[in-house]
């Protein structure tokens, strides 16, 4: 299968290489998106992510499917975990596998750019005392 | 017509869902939005308003039966 594209609820960092890896693949890259401690100097307790799921699914695909054109890639992996992540916890990877390493290096930072601009996922971040959607306001 | 909301959007309605009524109904997604900030003031202050169709991203000019599945995309904050 050359796409893997999903939203769950636990993210396995340890399988994304046999998902990516592939007889015509001498490169592969991949991103892992973490809950950091610190925000602006402010303690993080923990992320709460939510999705509107058919549509964040669509959204990863196109992303996808444009980038397996663009840089002809064998393999991609877009995973991204919802509900509440502590701190180092996995919350998304994404990943790509290609004949030479420039391409799929070039599509792994393009994958999750995207990702974050145009697939409907939403984060608050949860500190001591207040909680926050991430990006909502000016 | 069925509205639903998301992330910040569903908390300032305090509802993930809302039904518009026949008469009441917004005949394009520009006016669907401009109901929205008239109707939740909150909604002007963020940074984006975006409206999804059929789970697809639709334009202010995009008319409505209200059969479609409509929802409210505030600002995405995924990765």
């Amino acid at each position: 299968m050359k796409k893997v594209i999903e939203i769950v609820d636990t993210i396995d960092t340890a399988k994304v290489y046999t998902e990516l890896s592939d007889p015509k693949s001498g490169g592969i890259c991949v991103f892992v998106g973490a809950v950091r401690e610190f925000t602006n100097n402010e303690e993080v307790v923990a992320l709460e992510f939510e999705t509107y799921k058919e549509m964040a699914l669509k959204e990863m695909e196109k992303i996808a499917d444009s980038a397996i054109e663009k840089w002809a890639l064998n393999k991609v992996v877009m995973r991204h975990a919802v509900g509440e992540k502590g701190v180092e916890e996995p919350v998304v990877v994404v990943g790509a596998s290609s004949a030479h390493r420039d391409a799929c290096f070039e599509a792994c930072r393009y994958l999750i750019d995207t990702l974050k601009e145009t697939v409907p996922i939403w984060k608050k971040e949860k500190f001591k005392n207040k909680t926050i959607w991430v990006s909502a306001h000016p | 017509m069925n509205v639903l909301f998301f992330g910040i959007t569903k908390d300032i309605v305090g509802s993930s869902e809302i039904n518009f009524n026949e008469e009441l109904k917004p005949a394009n997604v520009g006016s669907l939005k401009k109901k929205l900030i008239d109707t939740y003031p909150e909604f002007s202050k963020l940074n984006s308003l975006a409206v999804a169709v059929n789970s697809e991203y639709a334009d202010d000019t995009l008319a409505l039966t209200g059969n479609e599945e409509i929802a409210i995309i505030p600002p995405v904050s995924g990765g």
